[in-house]
């Protein structure tokens, strides 16, 4: 049991840290900027179709990893220069409908570009086996990107809050007016932070490439679970990113493996196969709500 | 929610906002309304249409792609004909979604006027899309999705399935597991109709302790929390149910879990075919699984098929592929028994229940509710003489099987 809760959290962490690489650049954008960016997900999605062509160019999964992170972070930069510089002064309808048409028409190339079957990525063949840690095994591929999470998660939280970059985020967050008059070049921050998150996102999906498929649309549904997390972590907030991804990966992975058992014990087994994963699927928005309900602004709201 | 979800949450907050088929469709529709003006919608009763919808993108593309390829491999050795009449074949993709798949079959019975409709894939969207098809009195030749439903009391004597009822290779597999002597099984399938018909299928036959019945969402990916949950439950044998992209991942990441060294994996054909096997490799080496269809079965038929399949595509043909293979041939031979005249229902269905084509499977022939009676045989991946990793037929596991839900059918 303990090694059952013990590998699950693991899971839980996994899952949590890489909604956290997508979220930080989320609740970045929407909270400086003020600027919905439903084509994030598309960044994720091009960001590992870069990631998957470069690894098989160069037949090593490392160098792709890196070339495709660099290809999605310039990508990033000339839609932050020619796009979404003129998105900001604009309300949310007309960046709703910008964005949006982003994501067909990144669904669309992508289709003409690599076809509609999903590319397949394999783990670098060190990692594809399973290592024993505390008496069970688990998959090496897992724990590194567990590792990478966690190097990247501490990389922003030096740069948000001990640098002076980091400074002028946080205070772009909290008042974008009054940081603006302070003599702060706003435009430049914008584009760097627009970057940086374009290429955690291709970071994310370059790493979750060998794990899931790299393919048409996988960014829609995963740009719906970074929406919630900066919805719980509050929108501005790389702590609340950071802890809203842990939460949303945690509940979601024990709610899957969890729920369905737990459920047989009270209800027939007929209601509790049907009803288990249907409500297991809803358990984080049933969350968010519960939080939304307590703390309107999320857990660490950023105008506080 | 995915792009529809997108879609629907502006066209729910905008009311113009169109959705996304309506979106691919513009262009089409303008060109069709175009042709409409200039031919009027005179239909020639000069040549057979077909509209395939299949799943032709996303992790469930590889098992539409397959059926399509077979299927116009089917007319290529037919010369470009269904029953001495020139063949049309309109193909759409379905998205894996239900209402993309009934937007496009609505289209291909209405405007296109098919005469007869194939390729769905998954259950769930034939379940959705039947309704209209029936209604509209066209045949629907099914080269995959047997639900239990057409099978049972829903059965419609325009549904034929040419490949088997969703529970058959399961049960089989549920035999294979039941006689090999495993005592703690669990199983894996998707939560959707299909997904249901493999667990009853597979409980059918195999009567020893299922410890856990896990199913997950259709189209999930990352299966860690359920691997871990089967570590902790130690069965000796499992049995998954996961077709396309779903299954590669799943054995992917079953065998980087370790968990292969206590574990024997059971499948049916769906998640052990070319497909799986292309994409998993070595790992699914000794894996045992069930078909009705293999592609070193020996007879003068299936030799031509797997032969031009691979001369054709450069692949190997995948069961998928067998079965719009042979949907191809029984419209063939049905439109040739009725002598072209498709708009005599009665006689089609006749004709259609007749079977007289020779399947690439060996001999079979249809029962009451329209659903194949079939050999089923045992499968093991192995390496061929040339060193390739691929399936080998075993043996016979069923002779002669029928569904368990053709008494439940008063076909009219």
């Amino acid at each position: 049991m303990l090694q059952l809760i013990l590998e699950q959290t693991l899971n839980g962490l996994q899952f949590g840290l890489m909604l956290f690489l997508l979220a930080a650049g989320l609740t970045l954008v929407f909270g400086i900027m003020d600027c919905i960016n439903l084509a994030h997900g598309s960044l994720y999605m091009v960001g590992a179709y870069f990631v998957a062509a470069a690894t098989q160019a160069a037949d090593s999964f490392w160098i792709g990893l890196g070339v495709g992170v660099a290809g999605a972070a310039v990508l990033g930069l000339v839609l932050e220069l020619t796009l979404f510089r003129r998105l900001y002064q604009r309300d949310h309808l007309s960046q709703v409908l910008a964005t949006f048409a982003l994501i067909l028409i990144a669904n669309e190339a992508v289709r003409a570009i690599w076809g509609p079957a999903a590319l397949l990525l394999n783990p670098p063949e060190a990692l594809a086996g399973p290592v024993e840690i505390g008496g069970f095994f688990y998959p090496a591929y897992r724990l590194l990107i567990i590792a990478v999470g966690m190097a990247v998660a501490l990389l922003l939280y030096l740069l948000v809050a001990r640098s002076r970059v980091g400074m002028w985020v946080r205070a772009g967050a909290a008042n974008r007016e009054i940081t603006e008059s302070l003599g702060i070049n706003v435009r430049a921050l914008f584009t760097a932070v627009f970057v940086f998150g374009a290429a955690l996102c291709a970071l994310a999906g370059g790493l979750l490439g060998p794990l899931l498929a790299v393919q048409v649309g996988m960014g829609e549904s995963v740009l719906i679970l970074a929406f919630v997390v900066i919805i719980i972590g509050g929108i501005g907030s790389i702590r609340g990113a950071l802890v809203g991804s842990l939460i949303v990966g945690t509940v979601d992975t024990l709610g899957r493996a969890l729920l369905p058992t737990l459920l047989r014990a009270l209800l027939p087994a007929d209601a509790a196969s049907t009803l288990g994963p249907a409500l297991a699927s809803i358990l984080i928005y049933l969350l968010m709500a519960a939080i939304l309900f307590f703390k309107p602004q999320g857990l660490f709201p950023a105008r506080a | 929610m995915d792009r529809d979800g997108i879609c629907l949450f502006l066209r729910y907050n905008f009311p113009l906002w169109p959705t996304i088929p309506e979106i691919q469709m513009m262009p089409r529709l303008t060109a069709l309304a175009a042709a409409m003006l200039l031919a009027g919608s005179v239909h020639a009763a000069d040549r057979i249409k077909v509209g395939l919808v299949s799943t032709l993108s996303g992790p469930g593309a590889g098992l539409g792609v397959d059926i399509r390829d077979g299927f116009q491999l089917g007319i290529k050795h037919l010369n470009g004909k269904l029953g001495s009449l020139p063949a049309e074949v309109l193909v759409a993709d379905d998205q894996q979604s239900p209402d993309i798949a009934k937007q496009v079959a609505d289209k291909f019975l209405k405007k296109d006027k098919v005469d007869f409709m194939t390729g769905i894939v998954f259950s769930n969207i034939m379940l959705a899309v039947g309704p209209a098809v029936f209604q509209n009195q066209t045949f629907y030749i099914s080269a995959n999705a047997g639900p239990s439903q057409y099978a049972g009391e829903q059965c419609n004597p325009f549904f034929f399935n040419v490949a088997w009822q969703n529970d058959n290779l399961h049960e089989a597999v549920g035999k294979v597991v039941q006689d090999k002597g495993y005592k703690n099984v669990v199983i894996v399938t998707p939560n959707y109709p299909g997904g249901k018909d493999a667990v009853s299928g597979f409980r059918r036959y195999y009567k020893g302790q299922v410890s856990e019945e896990i199913y997950t969402k259709l189209g999930q990916l990352d299966y860690a929390a359920e691997l871990a949950q089967i570590r902790s439950l130690k069965p000796d044998a499992l049995f998954f149910f996961l077709p396309g992209g779903m299954g590669i991942n799943f054995v992917k990441q079953f065998v980087s879990a370790g968990l292969s060294r206590d574990t024997q994996l059971f499948a049916p054909g769906f998640s052990a075919d070319e497909d799986v096997i292309k994409a998993v490799g070595g790992s699914m080496l000794g894996m045992f699984n069930s078909s009705h269809w293999a592609h070193d079965m020996d007879n003068p038929e299936n030799k031509r098929f797997v032969a031009d399949f691979q001369k054709e595509y450069g692949r190997l043909p995948s069961l998928y592929a067998s079965q719009g293979y042979d949907a191809a041939l029984m419209m063939d031979a049905a439109v040739r028994d009725v002598k072209g005249n498709v708009e005599d229902k009665k006689a089609l269905q006749k004709a259609l229940e007749a079977k007289r084509f020779k399947s690439v499977r060996g001999d079979f022939k249809f029962n009451t509710n329209h659903y194949p009676v079939q050999n089923y045989v045992l499968r093991a991946i192995g390496k061929d003489a040339g060193g390739r990793i691929t399936n080998r037929t075993m043996g016979i596991i069923f002779a002669n099987h029928a569904d368990a839900y053709a008494g439940q059918c008063k076909m009219k």
